[in-house]
């Protein structure tokens, strides 16, 4: 730490400051049967032992005797049973355990895969749930489970795992402890039978733990804790607000494609970004006018994003002419400063005809780094083009064009010289090639075969005698071919570029729909038509109505219960759900948050009479992004509407303050002075009719005082704060109670060095409401006491008496306006002790009553103060 | 009644007010002349210069703290503020613009009269010869000898509780703001440090009050300042 703090970073404030989350530690292995799941209960029963409240979730004891002696005496949850296909599966109950809510909760074997059926596909998306649920979570994973390290794993043992756990868990993780055991001990433990192996693996399982493979996984995990111990000094600098010299910025890019190759870039670029510590992009270019790819080469580019996503990069689709240049484009406007590509696998000859992307790449660069990984051994498969539905109407009309042509030629007889005729058949080839490649390349040979038979001599035979004639086939087919492929590739971008507009346009028409809008249902029904114009499905959009359950607020469709529990998950966790998502991806419908927590756009997939892909679902967030700022602004704006009612019910309140204030205070000053007057003049019986009129005017302008008082510091008028002594306050305020306090024994146990920061003429009057609050509720001749100690930061003024003591009920309920006590002699307005809390809390502080000890009442107040202030006096004036 | 027909302006806007004030001290023998409106009682002042000035704050045509001030350019006259509980900024203004006191309604005639008295006695003490021995209620200030007693007993004050003292013995009975006091004991640029003054008002009363939690002479008026009870 260096001499001066630095200036805390905000955001590092903010995570100083917010709520304790659910913490989440990883209980971390090289192998099987190093002792993680031992480790995690002998933890957990420290844990228990501490009195923390533990449950087991999920804990595989294999039987063994040690491990279950460590269960027993925790608390265990019952599994939840599903059957799957005849076979009954025991897996984590979720719902269980957020209902029991314990405080940590242990679940075994994180990369674990549930049984179709259940929420999720994956048991660390449980754990998830559980730690936004606000539970602890204790957890155990091997080293071949984490998605980044699959690729070297494989290279290690041979074995490609498919349990895996995303990187992102393991940055989530609080704590990850390392449960090391040296090889050599492992071996002895699997000889000794100490180690779970089930029966029908145990050959596999015997060449995996080699020697060499558990080194190297051992290796491996210590690698893997070593980075995480890293981060976390890292991230421990920075929260003690350590200036670290941070180098330049590296940001990373990787181009991803159809090919399986692009799994294991994606996995080669998290690595190297990760070691960066830089931010990094999976990028997949949609080349323009290119021919669409085939739903599994769609499916594959899908899976790649979701992996990089996964993996905490961000994904992108973008769009371009060639795949270099927006890849270089792209980069160029991220500042990316290395991009990650694969190393070819095809021949040289397809680069020299159709252009390298590496060298394009390399050579645009510029100072970008490029990095080329090699493939993995599995040669792509070719990325097959979806053929597209045959359109014989333009092998019809390529035909008939061919036809016309040779009949043009062979009516017109000697006239046409054979140039005209191949004319002709060029016009007819072109005529055709606007049908498509097929069509264009039919139209070409049947013009070969008609002109060679019917114009070529020897004429009616395919004999071909001049070597010329051939150059002519060529160039009759090359312009088919070229028309052709050109009028399909225009075909391909008209389409997209149709598509594309379609949702632009779809996404503008909502923004203008939800623009008008004047309440969240007008933005409901909004988001309801265009998303079921766009994309043709079904769709309903929920929103909370008061008691937190969802309710439809546009769409006809009616949800069923199961369809009702994904759109609720999508709210209250603020992401999507459902189809197409990681949670509960069998559901037949798509749920996705308005943002805002206003709702959940709901859309049934399955009834969608359109396929829904990627773009349709980007589609679909976007209108619930655009949604939810819709409804974010109607709300803003209907606060603001509150907000001018109020100061206008601010401003009625304060006209009619001093409205009342003047025009009954006034003549009750006059009433009060003229009967003084008159009283002082009379003598006898009358004298006393005076002297009540002369009082009871007084106690009216009492009580029209607190009436004022209350409005006052209830309407938040700001407060004067002065350092005044409390000994001055509690004198100022017994002067003015001298005659009601007449006859009393008054104790007051005030330091003189004991001061508030008050408002002294409003805390006066909360002392002297005390007081004659006291002396209106005790007999008379009963003692009062006043008492101010420090307290904390502020001071403790008591006042106390021995009268009958608080009303039954409530203590505070004396504080309510108007409240009354049960002898209704002496109640007045009911407004005294609704002042004093008025005035406290305007101060910051507050007021309390108590039930004295030995009869009576104690009404406590805590206002801001303590010693007088330091700091020298100032000079005496000469 | 030993002064004979002094003569009182009241400037009050509720005639049913002034009324009562009229009545009261034209039994106690005081000529009174009433005004409803400033320049009426602008009027008024100058024609006939009354001995007291009764003045409230709120008047239909401007406030009562203008009059006030152009009355203090040339009249020493004291003046006492009419108002209401709850405005003591009003009443500290109208204090440090030269006010001598300030009633707060709804009063009594006995309050009335003892406050006009009081600032009566005052305007005649400072036309006379400023006596050396102060003695008011058990305190017995000798400003030559710097020395005060307190039921025959001698207390040792700091110069500075002395001179608050002696301030508010020589105005025993009117309210000093608490602008006034430290302007005068501090000097003139501490007239904002109220703290300082209430540290030493408080060790004051410990040293002269026989209970200072329940001061009998050295009177806190919350807001405004400290009077000293005359007798």
């Amino acid at each position: 730490m260096s001499d001066e703090p630095e200036r805390p970073d905000p955001d590092a404030l903010l995570r100083a400051q917010a709520p304790a989350r659910a913490r989440l530690k990883i209980f971390f292995g090289a192998s099987p049967g190093v002792g993680k799941t031992y480790a995690m209960l002998e933890s957990a029963r420290r844990q228990k032992a501490e009195g923390s409240d533990v449950v087991v979730g999920v804990v595989e004891t294999h039987g063994r005797a040690e491990t279950q002696a460590l269960v027993a005496g925790l608390d265990v949850l019952p599994r939840r049973r599903v059957a799957y296909r005849g076979i009954d599966l025991d897996e984590l109950d979720v719902d269980a355990a957020i209902a029991r809510k314990p405080e940590l909760i242990l679940v075994d074997e994180l990369a674990h895969s549930n049984a179709p059926g259940v929420r999720h596909p994956k048991r660390w998306q449980d754990v998830m749930d559980l730690l936004d649920a606000g539970i602890d979570v204790y957890t155990t994973l091997n080293v071949q489970h984490v998605e980044s390290l699959v690729d070297a794993v494989d290279q290690i043992t041979g074995v490609r795992v498919r349990e895996t756990v995303p990187d992102a868990v393991l940055e989530r993780a609080d704590e990850i402890e390392l449960i090391d055991l040296p090889p050599d001990e492992l071996l002895e433990r699997l000889a000794e039978g100490k180690v779970y192996v089930p029966d029908q693996a145990r050959r596999a399982i015997e060449n995996y733990f080699r020697r060499g493979n558990l080194m190297a996984l051992r290796e491996l995990a210590l690698r893997r804790t070593a980075e995480r111990v890293d981060a976390d000094v890292q991230a421990y600098r920075r929260e003690q607000r350590i200036r670290a010299l941070w180098p330049t910025r590296e940001r990373l890019l990787v181009c991803i494609g159809p090919s399986p190759a692009s799994e294991k870039l994606v996995r080669a670029a998290r690595r190297l970004a990760e070691g960066m510590h830089a931010p990094w992009y999976a990028v997949h270019v949609d080349v323009t006018g290119a021919p669409p790819l085939s739903a599994d080469d769609r499916d594959r580019v899908e899976a790649h994003i979701a992996l990089a996503e996964s993996l905490g990069g961000e994904a992108l689709r973008i769009t371009g002419a060639t795949v270099a240049a927006a890849v270089l484009a792209f980069a160029r406007e991220r500042n990316v400063t290395r991009i990650v590509a694969g190393k070819p696998t095809h021949s040289r000859w397809r680069d020299r005809i159709r252009g390298s992307l590496l060298d394009a790449l390399i050579r645009g660069s510029g100072d970008i780094e490029i990095h080329v990984i090699a493939p993995s051994e599995e040669p792509a498969p070719r990325a097959a083009a979806e053929p597209p539905p045959t359109q014989w109407g333009g092998y019809i009309r390529g035909t008939a064009a061919v036809t016309v042509a040779t009949t043009i030629g062979a009516l017109a007889g000697g006239r046409l010289d054979l140039p005209d005729d191949v004319m002709l058949y060029l016009f007819a080839i072109m005529l055709a090639a606007l049908g498509g490649r097929g069509p264009g390349l039919a139209a070409a040979a049947l013009s070969v075969a008609a002109y060679d038979f019917f114009f070529i001599p020897p004429r009616y035979t395919l004999v071909v005698s001049d070597i010329r004639h051939l150059m002519t086939f060529a160039v009759m087919f090359t312009v088919g071919t070229a028309l052709g492929s050109l009028v399909a590739r225009l075909r391909h971008a008209e389409a997209a570029s149709l598509q594309r507009e379609r949702r632009t346009a779809a996404l503008l028409a909502f923004t203008a729909d939800s623009a008008a809008a004047r309440d969240v249902a007008d933005v409901a029904a909004a988001v309801v038509a265009h998303v079921e114009d766009a994309l043709a499905a079904p769709t309903v959009v929920l929103a909370p109505v008061a008691d937190g359950t969802l309710s439809a607020l546009a769409g006809l469709q009616p949800l069923a219960e199961n369809e009702m529990a994904v759109a609720r998950w999508a709210h209250e966790h603020g992401r999507p759900a459902g189809r197409g998502t990681d949670t509960l991806p069998a559901a037949r419908l798509l749920a996705v948050p308005l943002g805002a927590d206003a709702g959940v756009a709901c859309v049934q997939i399955e009834r969608a009479r359109r396929r829904i892909d990627l773009e349709g679902r980007r589609l679909i967030e976007a209108i619930a992004r655009q949604a939810g700022v819709a409804i974010a602004r109607l709300r803003l704006a209907g606060e603001a509407r509150e907000a001018a009612l109020r100061v206008q019910a601010e401003e009625l309140r304060s006209s009619l303050l001093s409205t009342v204030s003047h025009d009954l205070r006034t003549p009750l000053a006059i009433i009060t002075g003229t009967a003084s007057e008159l009283r002082d003049r009379t003598v006898g019986a009358d004298r006393e009719s005076l002297d009540t009129i002369v009082d009871e005017t007084r106690r009216l302008t009492k009580i029209l005082e607190n009436l004022l008082a209350i409005t006052r510091v209830e309407s938040g008028a700001d407060v004067k704060r002065e350092w005044v002594p409390v000994e001055e306050i509690v004198g100022a305020a017994l002067a003015r109670t001298e005659s009601v306090l007449a006859g009393r024994d008054v104790a007051i146990h005030v330091d003189a060095e004991l001061g508030v920061e008050v408002d002294p003429v409003l805390t006066e009057q909360l002392l002297l409401n005390l007081l004659e609050n006291a002396a209106k509720h005790t007999p008379a001749a009963t003692p009062i006491e006043i008492r101010a100690l420090r307290d904390g930061v502020g001071v403790a003024i008591e006042v106390s008496d021995r009268g009958p003591g608080l009303p039954p009920g409530p203590p505070e309920q004396v504080f309510a306006k108007f409240f009354r006590g049960p002898d209704t002699r002496t109640a007045g307005a009911g407004l005294g002790l609704a002042v004093c809390r008025g005035i406290a809390v305007a101060h910051g502080g507050r007021i309390e009553a108590l039930r004295r000890d030995g009869g009576g009442a104690t009404f406590r107040v805590w206002l801001p103060g303590g010693d007088a202030p330091r700091g020298e006096a100032p000079p005496e004036a000469a | 009644m030993t002064e004979p027909a002094d003569t009182v302006l009241v400037v009050e806007d509720e005639a049913p007010m002034r009324r009562f004030v009229r009545s009261a001290l034209a039994t106690h023998g005081f000529r009174v002349v009433e005004a409803g409106t400033l320049a009426e009682a602008e009027g008024l002042a100058t024609e006939s210069p009354p001995e007291l000035v009764l003045l409230d704050l709120g008047l239909p045509d401007g406030d009562g703290l203008d009059l006030l001030t152009r009355l203090r350019e040339w009249s020493q006259a004291p003046v006492i503020v009419l108002s209401a509980r709850g405005r003591e900024e009003d009443k500290v203004k109208a204090l440090d613009a030269g006010a001598d006191d300030y009633l707060t309604k709804p009063f009594g005639t006995s309050e009335l009269l003892a406050r006009i008295r009081v600032a009566l006695r005052h305007a005649r003490a400072q036309k006379a010869p400023d006596d050396p021995i102060i003695a008011i209620g058990p305190i017995r200030i000798d400003q030559a000898r710097h020395e005060v007693g307190v039921d025959g007993a001698q207390v040792h004050l700091t110069p500075i509780e002395f001179k608050l003292l002696v301030l508010l013995a020589r105005h025993a009975g009117k309210v000093l703001t608490h602008r006034q006091l430290l302007h005068e004991v501090w000097g003139p640029r501490s007239t904002h440090q109220t703290h300082y003054l209430r540290v030493h008002m408080a060790a004051l009363r410990r040293k002269v009050e026989a209970d200072p939690a329940r001061p009998k002479w050295l009177i806190t008026e919350a807001g405004v300042g400290y009077r000293l009870r005359d007798s």
